[in-house]
């Protein structure tokens, strides 16, 4: 592989705005291949907003991104899904009524075929494909670790396994990128550990990890590289530790040694 | 399937062994007890089960409100109308029009969905429902400067369903059993209905019916996971669609005339009802519906009148408007005493009774319009 | 111009909807049963020999006492139980409501189309070839005034911060002390209120009083509540008056436009048409919504 394809998600000049508020203003990064990348940054800096603007839920404003050499400007979610990004969301939004393995089920609608008529007929066809989907999604909830029946209703599952089932449904896309909004959220030490765990075994399987997170700890030890957004503005790119002593990232965070920060309520 | 059925496989062939026997013997048994009267009443009431299986795919599975539904009816059985009757001189078979029918009411479900079916739940609600009332109009409407329609009055003297020589219209007699044209219609209508159960209960456990059910659930998140929800409840609208223009046209053949007071505001809410009363996304609880609706009138006009003579020596209120008034009723009791319907299904139950411990999402507004 | 008359219906629909989030299917049946009861009160009075000035406002009061009674009640049993359900479950109730009402009035008062008694000046202005009747000017000013005074309520005082803190967070204003129950009360009474009031300015304008013109009025006043942008109070006004310049020029032309094809029976049509155009190619309306920013 070339250098240049080497880069899987490239922003330049992305501003998004709502009314006034320039939300995301002159946006620029890049993520390589393979690696986990970070995207921290005080509350209300963008971060969300940045997540949105590249899976298609907010439209950019201005600028453009560049996900697996195509470039987009306005685009449907599921056109990213189908190119190869898929995401969680910060306060989860699993389909709490149905099943987690029904959850993970639909996460593989997006690589399946079968339409009306297989639905009808149930054809050999459709019938093998209904098999596989059921099976793949099995593999997926133990790959996370959800040790519960898969008929358990997903709004049923502990807060820490509901986190886990939405990774499991973003996998079941098949994604290059798999984008995390706050994943940690809400989990103790050991949860943490685990994910990091489960992070680091979809890097090496190939797949590329774009988390935005609150636990510094959870930062330093598993991402590659770092962006820092402050009021929509990219302060400062790179590796963890650099960033880290960074002054204007300092000062971002209101001041003072950017140390183990308790984690900030809600986000912005 | 219901639950008690699932376990023992005897006891589901036992079960549907009997309701076989009832079904197929369900005409002779009302003409006998009841009088012919009520084997009319049971066609229609199956027409409308058809009706509202058709909405429960729009509304149940997808979760699209539609106000309007009956204008697809209405397509059906004009297009049928139009076809089969002295309006144009026109007599094509029935194997030509009834598809005819349900594809332009397809159609239309496509053309009237593929602007709107992004909207709000609320004001996709209005919307179809200014749908339904422009199709209304039209048809009462067009009666000049040429005649299509033959407005208020309708068309009549439609052909009769007719298979090859085989006439629904008259009496037949087959294997030494007399079978007068109601009880043909009966089992020609049986017959579709239970396609469209079939077809229903595919449907549902498929992948096609997870995606519906997903966006149902959360329609940001389905369409994050990659599915293209216009195109899916497109894909519900028509197939709805597709059943109305259907059963549009069965009608027309089997009442043998139509005209735009059978295809008002009132027709689409009462299909509605069906769904929503019975159990919404449940077949069983959609066919209860049916019948309850369609027995309800009937018991109204044979029971209510009566009594109020024998109470107030008068008719204080006239079946008509009572039958509304208790469907409007209907509506609000079910939604705020057991929403998911009388026979909901175990998934429904779920969504829309709020469980003790399970947490509730914060809104954003009194009434939540982010679905 | 029977725009003023949208406008004064969509002033109702479009406050309640920007504050709750809520279409109130019912608001039109509510403005049929203010015509009604001022129908009943007035012939009463009338009958008895009282004296118009006296009995125009006994049945207005009349009208909007028993509109915000019915306001608070379908509120309390139809929608408060309700704030938490899916979607579907108000929308549903809200129809169940109007069809109730529908029928009851039916019951009461017959299908007959009654007489509203003249009660307002009626005398007709011509402006260089648009004849304006007296009434239709009334109906402009009490639609304006109610605006102004809708508008004064949500923006200068005490209870109009409240509605909008309710409609901006309701969990937010519950917490920082803001009766919400109360505050969604007093919105659908005032929300009945002027509805009472479209009633009667309705039935003066048009002559006639009749258990279905709810229906109907209530879906084209939706139609110009969000063709001016829901949650609007200016958008309301605008959009009323909008939607009736459309429908008397499109009824106007359409026959010219189509050869004789589509004649002015049509005319209901219009009202459609514009709010699936509008829904689809500005869903936030003229002048844009004002309902709560969702995240």
């Amino acid at each position: 592989m070339t250098a240049v394809n080497n880069i899987l998600l490239e922003l330049s000049g992305v501003g998004k705005r709502f009314g006034g508020l320039a939300a995301l203003s002159d946006v620029a990064l890049h993520i390589r291949r393979g690696e986990i990348y970070g995207l921290i940054g005080p509350n209300g800096a963008g971060k969300t907003t940045l997540f949105n603007v590249v899976t298609g839920l907010y439209q950019l404003d201005e600028g453009r991104f560049t996900f697996d050499g195509v470039a987009y400007s306005r685009c449907k979610p599921h056109v990213l899904a189908q190119a190869g990004i898929a995401r969680t969301f910060q306060n989860i939004r699993l389909f709490a009524n149905m099943s987690a393995l029904e959850n993970v089920m639909v996460g593989r609608h997006l690589r399946t075929r079968s339409g009306i008529w297989g639905a009808l007929t149930r054809n050999a066809a459709a019938r093998a494909e209904e098999r596989a989907i059921t099976q793949r999604a099995r593999e997926l909830l133990r790959y996370v670790g959800i040790a519960r029946p898969p008929q358990t209703l997903a709004k049923h599952l502990s807060y820490g396994e509901q986190r886990r089932l939405e990774i499991a449904r973003a996998l079941a896309t098949e994604p290059k990128l798999l984008a995390l909004d706050e994943p940690a959220a809400g989990m103790n030490a050991t949860e943490t550990e685990n994910l990091k765990a489960l992070l680091q075994t979809i890097r090496s399987d190939g797949i590329t990890v774009l988390l935005i997170e609150h636990d510094v700890k959870l930062i330093m030890g598993l991402c590659d590289r770092v962006a820092v957004l402050d009021y929509g503005k990219k302060i400062a790119e790179g590796v963890p530790q650099e960033v880290r002593r960074n002054p204007a990232v300092i000062a971002a965070y209101l001041g003072g040694e950017a140390t183990e920060t308790p984690r900030p309520p809600g986000e912005g | 399937m219901p639950d008690f059925l699932r376990h023992d496989k005897h006891r589901a062939w036992l079960a549907f062994a009997a309701l076989a026997i009832v079904l197929l013997a369900l005409p002779f048994a009302t003409d006998a007890l009841l009088g012919r009267g009520w084997v009319r009443i049971a066609d229609f009431a199956l027409l409308y089960i058809m009706l509202a299986l058709g909405l429960n795919i729009v509304v149940g599975y997808a979760g699209l409100l539609d106000l309007g539904y009956v204008a697809f009816f209405a397509v059906g059985a004009y297009c049928y109308a139009l076809l089969g009757s002295p309006q144009f001189g026109l007599h094509l078979p029935l194997w030509a029009v009834l598809p005819m029918g349900a594809l332009l009411a397809c159609l239309f479900g496509v053309l009237l969905g593929a602007p709107t079916l992004r909207l709000r739940g609320d004001y996709l609600a209005i919307v179809t429902l200014g749908f339904g009332e422009i199709i209304r109009i039209f048809l009462n409407n067009l009666n000049a400067p040429f005649n299509l329609t033959n407005g208020p009055q309708g068309i009549n003297m439609i052909d009769p369903l007719r298979i090859g020589g085989f006439s629904f219209g008259s009496t037949h007699e087959i294997l030494g059993i007399t079978f007068p044209s109601v009880h043909l219609h009966y089992y020609l209508f049986l017959a579709f209905t239970l396609g469209v159960i079939f077809v229903s209960l595919r449907l549902q456990d498929s992948r096609i019916g997870r995606a519906w059910m997903a966006i149902r659930e959360d329609e940001v998140a389905a369409e994050a996971m990659g599915i293209n929800t216009r195109n899916i409840k497109l894909l519900a609208f028509a197939m709805g669609a597709t059943f109305g223009g259907a059963a549009g046209g069965l009608f027309a053949g089997f009442q043998g005339f139509v005209s735009p007071e059978s295809f008002g505001l009132t027709e689409s809410v009462m299909i509605l009802c069906m769904v929503v009363l019975g159990g919404m996304g449940n077949i069983g609880g959609v066919v209860l519906g049916g019948v309850l609706l369609v027995l309800l009138p009937e018991a109204l006009r044979n029971g209510a009148g009566p009594m109020q003579q024998a109470l107030f020596g008068k008719t204080l209120v006239d079946p008509e408007s009572l039958r509304m008034l208790l469907f409007g009723l209907a509506l609000i009791v079910v939604m705020l005493v057991r929403p998911a319907g009388l026979w909901p299904s175990t998934r429904r139950r779920r969504e829309l009774i709020a469980e003790d411990g399970v947490a509730q999402q914060e809104q954003d507004t009194v009434y939540d319009s982010s679905k | 111009m029977q725009g003023s008359v949208y406008a004064l219906v969509a002033l109702g629909y479009t406050m309640v909807y920007g504050i709750l989030g809520l279409i109130n299917f019912a608001h039109g049946e509510v403005v049929m049963v203010g015509a009604m009861v001022a129908l009943s009160v007035s012939q009463v009075l009338l009958g008895m020999g009282w004296p118009i000035m006296l009995v125009l406002p006994l049945s207005l009061l009349a009208a909007m006492l028993v509109c915000m009674v019915l306001g608070y009640g379908i509120e309390r049993v139809a929608y408060r139980r309700l704030r938490n359900a899916p979607r579907l479950a108000p929308l549903i109730t809200a129809i169940g409501v109007s069809i109730v009402l529908q029928n009851l009035a039916m019951i009461f008062w017959g299908r007959e189309y009654h007489a509203f008694p003249a009660m307002l000046p009626n005398g007709t202005h011509t402006f260089g070839g648009a004849v304006i009747n007296e009434v239709q000017i009334i109906i402009v000013l009490v639609a304006l005034a109610m605006m102004a005074g809708l508008l004064l309520l949500v923006h200068r005082t005490r209870l109009g911060r409240a509605m909008r803190a309710v409609a901006e967070n309701p969990s937010a204003a519950a917490l920082m002390g803001v009766d919400i129950n109360g505050v969604i009360a007093v919105t659908f009474m005032l929300g009945s209120a002027l509805a009472a009031v479209a009633g009667i300015m309705v039935s003066a304008n048009y002559g006639i009083v009749h258990y279905y013109m709810g229906s109907i009025l209530g879906l084209k006043a939706f139609t110009a509540a969000v063709l001016g942008g829901i949650g609007n109070l200016r958008g309301a006004m605008l959009g009323g008056l909008l939607l009736g310049l459309i429908e008397s020029l499109g009824a106007g032309y359409i026959s010219d436009l189509s050869g004789g094809f589509f004649g002015s029976n049509y005319q209901d049509v219009f009202a459609f048409f514009v709010l699936i155009a509008v829904l689809v190619f500005r869903p936030s309306g003229l002048l844009g919504e004002r309902v709560a920013e969702r995240a």
